[in-house]
């Protein structure tokens, strides 16, 4: 591709059509006022710029959420996406690619009317991550839309690509002058997991991006942070009174943290062979879940004042002594998943039959602070489970004092609070009450609150509200970097320990993990959730 | 599931609701409302299926209540009430009560919905078409915390309009406002870009359009600028400029869904900004249910000329 590929017209000189900056930085739109609060929070003018566009993540997630933005009215006038990637394609090739997308994706009905507006602002670049011409094309695109389009030199740089190219990407961005924003505007970086695949690789990726972009500027998107019941945790605990004050080691008796998925690796065999599910999931997403229901109240909801609390907590984890006998790592074998008959995880194409990664890890952890010393927290993970299912599972003591006879309550077990993140969202009170009848006998039984049932059926995809958010600035749901270095000194020892000593368990796909996960809890006198 | 009941009490409406859902086994969960529709015939169908898919975002338990007229003298002085209990999925995701009244039961058609309201969830009543002059003088008005009325559904809206000025309570509101949040969202938006003093401003619209009535007092009291009104053939709102100093903030939707933004110094864009349907107006409406200051300051804002 070389420079004199048709180029979109240009209006006028991009001079003449700045936006005019306004009178002063303090300027107020009086058509905004905090009592009016139909009107949505739009983000400002600014646009989205997608590395590797054509993958799977852009085509399912990114393309559709940034259409339902759109949809809802969310997304400024002029809002414009630039898709980069590998393709020799022209601007409407790409635009034909993101209807598809669209059409067969979205979440909210397709509008004729939402996609012009939103078509006329989208360009694509073809090239490669170290063509210098198409990033020159990357920069004369932007200064074109800024232009045309009024996005006033404020776009986000989506990494939707394998974090092997990011060093490259953000030299490039750096080289070509296009991380750092004009006066008045932004620049921000927004990349996914993995953020390394240990302490120092996490350093180490951490330091490129923040050579490049200030490090407030850079999202890291963790998609469960995203999901309306991870955020009501914050709004359970804290709005509430009732919860509060059993929310600690008087009445804890340990917390459980499971996420499960049914399916196998499928495709995504090079990614996976050797990072595991530990690395996979409980470094970012469980120990993400393990902050935001173990921390203190913030004083205010903002980002900092998040970053400070569960940075508390993620800082005084303390891991098991004996971590042989407080973690399990398991791999599937074949088996019988929900009536379809599996294979197991060596015999998956592109496995080393040798391999040693894990699809199920289970570790314990403690909490040494005066509220939450001595209750363990069990976080567990894995692949072809018996369901695919995300909990928190708060399991409370059991009455210090019982006026009922022990046939009574024979069949009563501990009360628990459970904060379903997904599926069928929503939260689960568990306690005992009595049977009808003459005799007395207590029974568990639940209390259930499901999203769906009181609040819209259709909540915000995860991607939206952070796309949302990344154009705003918003940081409250994305983990900072802090956060990231700390999760990984939890989990290196515990991969260090699992990479010098034996091999992982085998259970059969579609089961609930393998038998060492039950005794590695049954050693406590405890057993798992059946989520 | 269905049960009709004729010549009926409140209790036994909420006995029929008990069996109702004990009969497709689940329990009354989820509701976050109870919504109280009050209106004619004619209108019972459409109002009925917008809050139906309403409820679908807000889970609600629906009453409507119809005032028959009866046609013999007999009837006129004989009181009864019929119910229709529906729940399940003939209900949208919460539970519907049919309610006819005739005769005197009419006049106190509170005492009917007082027993029926959800324990400590909120009240909405929704007049789709002949609502009280003081909505919250009438008594089944006075029972809710949001009141909803509807200046498209009446013959003359601006004089109406100006009843509802003078007897605004907070929690009042009506569609005709709820219809303006894409367009205002859009000039806030439009505003936010543009970051310059607004030094005059005019709405286009067809002929006593409420909703344009009500968004020229909005810019009025915002922008504290006069407010040309210019009667245009419609539909509804079609245009809104705004004058600065730099040129002119209009968006201009001359007819369909689309419209076109065009801020100064900058090439025109394209805007989506269709007509909504009634059941995305009323989803709206229930998203907050304190009261709408900012409908208040509209309504009270000082009245606009309309010149073609």
């Amino acid at each position: 591709m070389t420079t004199d590929a048709p180029q979109p017209e240009k209006p006028a000189a991009p001079e003449d059509v700045r936006v005019p900056i306004g009178p002063a930085a303090d300027w107020v739109n009086p058509l905004r006022d905090a009592d009016d609060r139909r009107l949505p929070r739009i983000a400002g003018p600014s646009g989205l710029v997608i590395f590797g566009v054509t993958g799977d993540l852009s085509r399912k997630k990114l393309m559709p959420a940034v259409y339902d933005l759109a949809n809802r009215g969310l997304l400024p006038p002029g809002f414009s996406l630039v898709g980069f990637a590998r393709r020799d394609w022209e601007d409407q090739d790409f635009a034909q690619v993101v209807h598809d997308a669209v059409r067969e994706h979205s979440r909210t009905p397709f509008r004729e009317e939402v996609w012009q507006q939103l078509s006329e602002g989208m360009r694509f670049i073809p090239g490669d991550f170290d063509d210098d011409t198409a990033f020159k094309q990357l920069k004369d695109a932007v200064e074109e839309l800024d232009a045309s389009r009024g996005t006033g030199g404020n776009f986000a740089f989506y990494l939707s690509v394998p974090p092997k190219f990011f060093p490259k990407v953000v030299q490039q961005l750096k080289k070509h002058g296009l991380a750092s924003p004009p006066q008045g505007a932004w620049r921000r970086a927004v990349i996914e997991k993995p953020f390394g695949h240990d302490l120092a690789s996490a350093r180490d990726l951490n330091a490129i991006l923040h050579d490049v972009f200030e490090p407030d500027q850079v999202f890291r998107i963790d998609h469960y942070l995203g999901k309306e019941t991870v955020q009501n945790i914050l709004a359970l605990r804290f709005a509430n009174q009732m919860y509060e004050p059993i929310w600690n080691r008087s009445f804890v008796d340990h917390v459980q943290i499971t996420m499960a998925e049914d399916i196998g690796i499928g495709g995504r065999a090079g990614y996976y062979d050797g990072i595991g599910a530990a690395r996979d999931v409980i470094q970012n997403h469980l120990l993400q879940l393990m902050a935001l229901t173990a921390m203190e109240e913030p004083i205010a909801f903002d980002a900092d004042a998040l970053l400070t609390e569960k940075l508390k907590v993620l800082k005084s984890v303390r891991l098991p002594e004996e971590l042989g006998r407080h973690t399990v790592r398991g791999q599937y074998a074949a088996g019988w998943q929900g009536g379809e008959k599996v294979i197991g995880y060596l015999q998956e194409e592109g496995i080393d039959p040798k391999s040693k990664t894990d699809t199920f890890a289970a570790i314990k952890l403690g909490i040494d602070n005066r509220r939450w010393a001595g209750v363990p927290f069990y976080l567990r993970t894995g692949k072809r489970l018996g369901r695919r299912v995300t909990e928190i599972a708060v399991v409370f003591q059991r009455a210090p004092h019982s006026p009922f006879d022990s046939t009574a309550t024979e069949e009563l077990g501990q009360n628990a609070i459970v904060i379903r993140v997904q599926p069928d969202e929503g939260m689960t009170v568990r306690f005992g009450s009595k049977v009808p009848g003459t005799s007395m006998e207590i029974r568990d039984v639940s209390m259930d609150f499901a999203y769906g049932e009181s609040f819209t059926e259709s909540s915000p995809e995860a991607y939206e509200r952070l796309i949302l958010d990344v154009l705003l600035g918003d940081a409250n749901l994305f983990p900072r970097h802090q956060e990231v270095e700390e999760s990984w000194k939890i989990l290196d020892p515990i991969e260090e320990y699992w990479s010098r000593h034996g091999r992982p368990a085998q259970y059969p796909a579609g089961t609930w993990g393998p038998e060492e996960a039950n005794e590695m809890l049954a050693r406590d006198g405890r057993s798992w959730r059946r989520p | 599931m269905k049960i009709d009941l004729t010549d009926t009490t409140a209790s036994k409406i909420n006995k029929a609701l008990v069996r109702g859902r004990r009969a497709i086994g689940t329990p009354a969960v989820g509701m976050v409302l109870t919504m109280v529709i009050v209106t004619d015939e004619e209108n019972a169908y459409d109002s009925l299926r917008a809050a139906e898919e309403a409820s679908h975002e807000h889970p609600s338990r629906t009453l409507v209540v119809i005032k028959r007229h009866a046609r013999t003298l007999r009837d006129r002085t004989t009181s009864r009430l019929d119910a229709e209990v529906r729940v399940g999925s003939e209900a949208g995701t919460g539970e519907t009560v049919v309610l006819r009244t005739y005769g005197d039961v009419s006049d106190h058609a509170d005492s009917v919905v007082l027993p029926l309201l959800l324990p400590d969830a909120p009240v909405v009543v929704w007049w789709p078409v002949d609502a009280p002059d003081a909505p919250s003088k009438d008594p089944l008005g006075a029972l809710a915390q949001r009141r909803i009325t509807d200046l498209y559904a009446v013959e003359r809206p601006l004089e109406v309009l100006e009843t509802r000025v003078r007897a605004y309570a907070p929690g009042d509101t009506d569609l005709a406002w709820t219809r303006l949040t894409p367009w205002r969202s859009m000039l806030a938006a439009a505003l936010d870009q543009a970051r310059v003093k607004v030094t005059s401003a005019a709405v286009e619209a067809e002929q006593d359009n409420p909703s344009a009535e009500l968004l020229s007092r909005w810019l009025e009291a915002r922008l504290n600028v006069p407010v040309d009104r210019v009667v245009t053939a419609g539909p509804v709102v079609t245009a809104v400029r705004l004058g600065t100093e730099n040129g002119e903030i209009v968006i201009d939707r001359p007819e369909g869904p689309l419209a076109t933004l065009t801020l100064p110094g900058q090439p025109p864009r394209t805007l989506a900004l269709k007509v909504r349907p009634t059941s995305e107006l009323i989803a709206e409406e229930l998203r907050r249910l304190d009261a709408d200051e900012m409908y208040a300051i509209a309504l009270s804002g000082e009245a606009t000329k309309e010149h073609a």
